[in-house]
C-alpha cells in the first residue's frame, strides 16, 4: 500500500478499524482505517457494493458503525456536542420541490434558527458563488440537472462547513456539465479551505479532483489502496492531457482492476 | 428560463385563450342543448309533470319555493362544511399520530377501516338512537364518511418524504417540529389535497344520506328532507328542484377544492403544473 501525501497537520477525520454490518448480514465495510488531514481532497473510488457510500454516511453520522470508531474533529459524527461543520451532497440534488432556490439554500440556516433577514446576505453570497444569483426565486423543477446540483452545493456550503461529503454527486450528469461542476467544486474547495471526501466510480474524475485516492473493493467492502496524486491546483486547462494526469490514471486504474480481478476469483 | 420571440409568444397566447374559452363554451352549450331537448320532448309527448317535469317548470318551482329551499340548502351546507372540517381535523390529527407510531397505527387502523367499509346507511339508525340531538347525529354520520380518505392519505403523505431529505434534516439536527413543518407537512400536502377533493364530495353524500335515514321533518331540516317530503306529497317538480340544488352544491364543493389544490400546489407539484405543448 502506497502512503498518501500528508501535510503534517492534525487529522480532521480519524477512522479506526471500522466495520459495518447490516441487519441482513451483509458486511458493507470491513476493518477500515484511515486518517484524513484538514484541507485534503480525498476520493473514495471503487465498484458498486464496495462500501464507499456507507463509509461516507458513517462519517456524516447518518449511519452507525457496527464496530470501531470514527471521529471528526475530535467528536463522534452526529453527536450533538460537535459543531455544525459537516455538509453532505447527495447523488440526487435532493431539493425541496415546494421551496424556491433561495429557500432551499436557506434551509440549513433556518434549521439552525437564523432568521430570513439575517441569512439573506449569506444565501445570496453562495448563490453568486455557484452562478445562480438570478435564479433565487425559481423553483427546482424550472432548473436543469446541472443547475439543481449547483443549488445542492450552495446549500452545502452555506453553513461554512469544514468538511464537505459528496456521494457520487455528478454521476447522473452529462460529461460537459460534470467537467464544469468539477472545476466549481475545486474552486470552492480552495476558496473555503474545505476538506472534501468525494465518492465516485470514475477513475478520471477521482484523479482530476483529488490529491488522494482511496481505492476500495467489494464483498466485503474494504480499503485496498491509498494513492497520492501529484499535480498542482487550480488544475490547468490542459491538465487532462498532461503525463502527470495520465500516469496517475493508469496507477489508479491498475489498483481498481486488481480489486475487480480478486472479486472474479472469489466468485 | 428561455427567451422566446414576442411573435411566437402572442401566437401561443392567442391559442391558449381560445383553448380556455372552448373549455367553458363547449360544456355550457352541451348542457343548454340537453335542457332544450328535455323541454321539447316533455312538451311534444305531453308528459304529465308528476312523472317528468319540464326544466321550465322546475325553474318556476325553484323561484316559487325559493325561501324554503334556500333555508334547507343552508342547513345542508352547514352540515356538510362542519362534517368536512371535523373530518379534516380528526383525519390530520390521527394521521399524524399514526405516522409517528407504527404500533398505534397497527392497533387503531382496523377501527378506521371498519367505520369506512360499513355503509353509513346501516350505522345511521344506531347513531340516531344513541345521540339525541339530531344535528349532532347527522354530523357524526357525515363525518364517518368523509374522514377516512383524509386519514389514510395523510398517513401516506407524511411517510412519503424523500429519504435523502430526511437525512439532510437529521444532519442539520432539525427538531421534530421543524421536521414536521418544513419537511413532512409539505411532502404530505399533495396527498392531503387529493383526499380533500374526495372528502368534500363524500361529506355532502354523508349529509344527504344521513338525513334520509333520519327522515326528519319540519323547519330546521336540509335538502334531503325536502326531497323526501316532496316525494310523499307527489310534488315531483319540487323534488327535481331540490335535487338540482344538491347537485349545484356538489359542483361548488368540487370546484372549490380543485381551486384550492391548484392554489397550494400549482407552483411545484406535477399534478397541478400546466405544461406548454
Amino acid at each position: 500500500m502506497r502512503a498518501a501525501a500528508t501535510t503534517g497537520s492534525q487529522p480532521l477525520i480519524e477512522i479506526k478499524n471500522v466495520y459495518k454490518q447490516y441487519g441482513t448480514g451483509i458486511v458493507a465495510v470491513s476493518d477500515m482505517s484511515l486518517s484524513i488531514e484538514d484541507g485534503q481532497f480525498v476520493s473514495f473510488l471503487g465498484p458498486s457494493g464496495c462500501g464507499k457510500s456507507t463509509a461516507l454516511r458513517m462519517i456524516a453520522g447518518l449511519s452507525e458503525v457496527s464496530a470501531g470508531s470514527i471521529t471528526v474533529n475530535g467528536h463522534a459524527p452526529g453527536s450533538s456536542s460537535g459543531p455544525q461543520d459537516v455538509a453532505f451532497v447527495f447523488q440526487e440534488p435532493t431539493l425541496m420541490p415546494w421551496a424556491s432556490v433561495f429557500d432551499n439554500v436557506y434551509l440549513p440556516l433556518r434549521l439552525g434558527g437564523m432568521s430570513r433577514a439575517q441569512a439573506a446576505p449569506r444565501v445570496e453570497e453562495v448563490l453568486a458563488q455557484v452562478g445562480l444569483s438570478k435564479f433565487a426565486k425559481a423553483y427546482p423543477r424550472e432548473l436543469s440537472g446541472g443547475m439543481k446540483m449547483r443549488v445542492s452545493i450552495a446549500r452545502a456550503i452555506v453553513t461554512k462547513p469544514r468538511l464537505l461529503l459528496m456521494d457520487e454527486p455528478f454521476a447522473a450528469l452529462d460529461e460537459m456539465t460534470r467537467f464544469k461542476l468539477n472545476n466549481d467544486v475545486l474552486r470552492l474547495w480552495q476558496e473555503h479551505g474545505l476538506t472534501v471526501i468525494f465518492v465516485t466510480h470514475s477513475v478520471y474524475e477521482s484523479v482530476y479532483l483529488s490529491n488522494r485516492v482511496v481505492v476500495m473493493a467489494a464483498r466485503p467492502g474494504r480499503v485496498v489502496d491509498d494513492i497520492a496524486i501529484p499535480g498542482s491546483y487550480p488544475r490547468a486547462d490542459n491538465f487532462r492531457a498532461t503525463r502527470e494526469y495520465t500516469e496517475s490514471c493508469e496507477i489508479v486504474s491498475d489498483a481498481l482492476n486488481q480489486t475487480l480481478g480478486n472479486d472474479d476469483i472469489n466468485h | 428560463m428561455t427567451t422566446e420571440t414576442p411573435v411566437l409568444n402572442s401566437e401561443q397566447n392567442r391559442r391558449a385563450r381560445i383553448e380556455r374559452r372552448k373549455a367553458v363554451i363547449m360544456p355550457t352549450m352541451a348542457i343548454i342543448i340537453a335542457l332544450l331537448v328535455w323541454e321539447g320532448l316533455v312538451r311534444y309527448h305531453e308528459v304529465p309533470h308528476y312523472i317528468i317535469p319540464a326544466p321550465s317548470l322546475i325553474a318556476q318551482t325553484l323561484v316559487k319555493d325559493w325561501s324554503s329551499l334556500m333555508s334547507s340548502m343552508m342547513f345542508t351546507v352547514k352540515l356538510t362544511m362542519l362534517s368536512l372540517l371535523c373530518a379534516i381535523a380528526g383525519g390530520v390529527l390521527m394521521g399524524m399520530i399514526f405516522a409517528l407510531s407504527r404500533t398505534v397505527e397497527m392497533s387503531f387502523f382496523p377501527f378506521a377501516v371498519i367505520l369506512q367499509v360499513t355503509p353509513v346507511v346501516a350505522i345511521a339508525p344506531l347513531i340516531l338512537i344513541y345521540v339525541h340531538d339530531t344535528f349532532t347525529a347527522l354530523l357524526i354520520c357525515a363525518w364517518i364518511v368523509a374522514f377516512f380518505p383524509i386519514l389514510s392519505n395523510t398517513v401516506i403523505g407524511l411517510r412519503s418524504a424523500d429519504h435523502n431529505l430526511r437525512d439532510l434534516f437529521k444532519l442539520y439536527r432539525a427538531t421534530p417540529l421543524q421536521r414536521l413543518r418544513f419537511l413532512l407537512a409539505p411532502s404530505a400536502l399533495p396527498y392531503f389535497m387529493a383526499a380533500l377533493k374526495i372528502a368534500g364530495g363524500l361529506a355532502l353524500i354523508g349529509a344527504v344520506v344521513a338525513e334520509f335515514v333520519a327522515g326528519t321533518a319540519g323547519q330546521n331540516t336540509g335538502l334531503a328532507s325536502r326531497i323526501l317530503e316532496s316525494s310523499f306529497r307527489n310534488e315531483i317538480p319540487r323534488m327535481f328542484a331540490a335535487l338540482f340544488l344538491v347537485s349545484v352544491l356538489g359542483i361548488v364543493i368540487f370546484l372549490a377544492t380543485s381551486w384550492l389544490s391548484r392554489l397550494v400546489l400549482g407552483r411545484w407539484h406535477e399534478s397541478e403544473i400546466r405544461r406548454e405543448a
